[in-house]
């Protein structure tokens, strides 16, 4: 009993002291959170920016773009990560919360349409894609391609990519129904590796193995805006710094206000030479000027 | 796995009504009677008195334990209640089961149609029990029939840590295993599911099946047995015509827990199923659960809208399921007690 009465209040002890040391980290711990596309790269940013500036702390999250502009809203996070610009809705309930959110570009991606390597079709315009996504086209011979049904990869209605996908390509109309909705971007790469008539939208950092080549069994498709105009690759630096390839859009922070010196020496570092490089390095694209200026106003 | 084979509803009713009964005599019992108080040695009356106390204060202590689970659960009831009634003022019930769609985030007309979701949820729980019965059955005959018993003593404690695995790490075991194993065997091109949503509820029921069946085959008066044998039956045919018929109660109690516990599962079938939102026609597509469904949306949804409201529509959807599967299993084991008694 005696033994019993120690270990109990041993215990309480310990969640005491956890209790009072947790404040003190938390007040210098930067929670950033949001879209699972930018977890990744944000992460290395993160783990770059602590190994450089010993003291800070930063603690990174998925969940989704929607997650993160959801945590932001209720004040929950420093920084939210989003592939997606905010919906209006969003943005009024911000401020009906008193939050004002400022916007930074840190990155460019190119969304990937991928299919298995199996699949002889090399290119595809901007309507084929929206036909496959609204369950349209549910054949691969219609297209040219083997005579094989085609089956969906997307993510799930919280990922800014979901939304983006069904903006840009769908032209806001419902996604087929027989779409598997999946965690994450590598879940959508897994599903089409395996999969013959796969084909799924990723962010295109998450198309390299270690070694920084295209994942073996995969294959990026060429996008073309319409049937008119050549299609070009995601992974073409310059067809998607000239807006060549139809599927490019921007990463975004969203902060709180103007952010405060944690927060915006973080930016400044994701944004300056040093962060960009990493971010070229995970197989995503700088910052072209335009974004660079909008940056430094909103970090004033 | 003693407490879960117990009629857990009624017999905690039983005893919190005795415990007042009891609290409330020992009220009484306190007071001091003229009797007691003319008692000759007084240091004696105090020990009394402070051990009357210390017992009674225990009691209370032990009955807000057991009242606090039963708050707890009307709580919960209560809470989901009034967050999923708001969703019925702007869903008509029609469409809300009815409707095969389900797409709330919509850019063209949001649908609340639950009908998909149900249908993809019974298929899975039906697949997982249609693998999980007979080999739950066989696992539990085998170890309190046929197996030596040093064996007994090693598979029982592996299927009791097999309730313990997490549900996200079989989920996983679903995506990296069994997935490719199901798209080879059908040429379904991939594993993303109704059956290997299946499988894995199996495996996450088993336990649940394997330890309250072997308890109830257990719990059958060896006298059965002895007789059976006695008469000429084989083994077999004391197993399958003694021993099951007279424990068939436990059994089929056993085989709702399994099915409670396949219906609220939600992680391993969010990440094996393929969440597709299409109605299923058969075992071979992607379906999406109603856990799953509440997983993906909830953490994105803003609040007190219609959606919010329907994803709580749907949590109380799925409570009554569990609540009557679960009521149903109490019922049978409960006149499986009494008749051992």
């Amino acid at each position: 009993m005696k033994k019993l009465i120690a270990t109990i209040t041993f215990g309480l002890a310990v969640m005491a002291m956890a209790l009072l040391a947790a404040p003190a980290q938390k007040s210098k711990m930067l929670q950033i959170k949001g879209s699972d596309t930018m977890v990744n790269l944000v992460q290395i940013l993160a783990e770059e920016y602590m190994a450089k500036n010993p003291g800070t702390a930063l603690a990174v999250l998925g969940g989704g773009s929607g997650t993160g502009i959801t945590a932001i809203i209720n004040q929950t996070c420093d920084i939210a990560n989003h592939s997606r610009e905010w919906r209006q809705k969003e943005i009024d309930q911000a401020w009906e919360k008193g939050v004002q959110p400022r916007f930074f570009v840190v990155a460019v991606d190119g969304l990937s349409m991928i299919v298995n390597e199996k699949n002889i079709l090399e290119k595809l315009t901007m309507a084929e894609l929206g036909a496959i996504y609204r369950g349209e086209i549910k054949n691969w011979k219609a297209l040219g391609g083997p005579d094989k049904a085609v089956s969906l990869y997307g993510r799930q209605s919280n990922s800014g990519t979901y939304v983006f996908m069904q903006e840009h390509v769908l032209g806001n109309k419902n996604y087929s129904t027989d779409m598997k909705e999946m965690n994450g971007n590598a879940q959508i790469i897994e599903g089409v590796l395996q999969d013959e008539g796969g084909v799924g939208y990723v962010g295109v950092g998450y198309l390299y193995d270690k070694d920084g080549k295209i994942r073996k069994g995969l294959k990026v498709l060429n996008v073309a805006k319409d049937a008119k105009s050549q299609a070009y690759s995601p992974v073409d630096k310059a067809a998607v710094d000239s807006g060549n390839y139809p599927v490019a859009r921007p990463l975004y922070q969203a902060t709180n206000g103007k952010p405060g010196a944690a927060v915006a020496t973080f930016l400044a570092f994701e944004t300056g030479p040093e962060g960009q490089m990493i971010v070229e390095r995970e197989g995503f694209f700088t910052i072209g000027a335009k974004h660079k200026e909008q940056n430094e106003k909103n970090l004033r | 796995m003693k407490g879960l084979s117990k009629g857990r509803w009624s017999e905690s009713a039983l005893w919190v009504s005795s415990l007042i009964e009891k609290l409330w005599g020992r009220a009484e019992d306190i007071a001091p009677s003229p009797s007691e108080t003319a008692s000759p040695s007084r240091s004696f009356m105090k020990k009394k008195t402070i051990g009357r106390w210390k017992e009674s204060a225990i009691k209370a202590f032990f009955f807000t334990n057991g009242v606090l689970a039963i708050i707890f659960l009307i709580g919960i009831f209560a809470v989901l209640l009034s967050t999923a009634i708001p969703a019925f003022k702007e869903i008509p019930l029609k469409e809300f089961f009815g409707n095969r769609t389900w797409d709330p985030t919509s850019p063209e007309k949001a649908q609340y149609g639950l009908l998909s979701m149900i249908v993809s949820t019974l298929i899975c729980t039906t697949g997982a029990l249609l693998v999980a019965i007979p080999i739950g059955l066989g696992v539990a005959a085998y170890l309190s029939d046929v197996a030596h018993w040093r064996v007994r003593e090693i598979i029982k404690p592996i299927v009791e840590i097999l309730a313990g695995i997490p549900s996200v790490v079989t989920g996983f075991l679903g995506i990296v295993l069994f997935g490719p194993v199901i798209a080879k065997i059908f040429h379904t091109g991939h594993g993303l599911n109704a059956v290997n949503g299946s499988f894995l509820l199996a495996i996450m029921a088993l336990p649940t099946i394997i330890s309250i069946s072997e308890d109830s085959l257990n719990a059958v008066p060896s006298a059965y047995t002895e007789a059976s044998l006695a008469l000429g039956g084989s083994r077999w045919q004391t197993l399958v015509r003694v021993k099951i018929p007279a424990a068939l109660s436990g059994i089929i109690a056993s085989f709702m827990l399994g099915l409670g516990r396949a219906i609220g599962e939600t992680m391993t079938v969010l990440m094996a199923t393929g969440n597709a939102r299409a109605f299923p026609h058969g075992f071979l597509e992607s379906v999406r659960t109603m856990t799953a469904n509440i997983a993906i949306e909830l953490g994105e949804v803003p609040y007190y809208t219609t959606h919010y409201y329907a994803l709580f529509a749907i949590g109380l959807v799925l409570f009554i399921m569990t609540f009557i599967v679960n009521l149903i299993a109490d019922v049978i084991l409960n006149k499986y007690q009494q008749r051992e008694l």
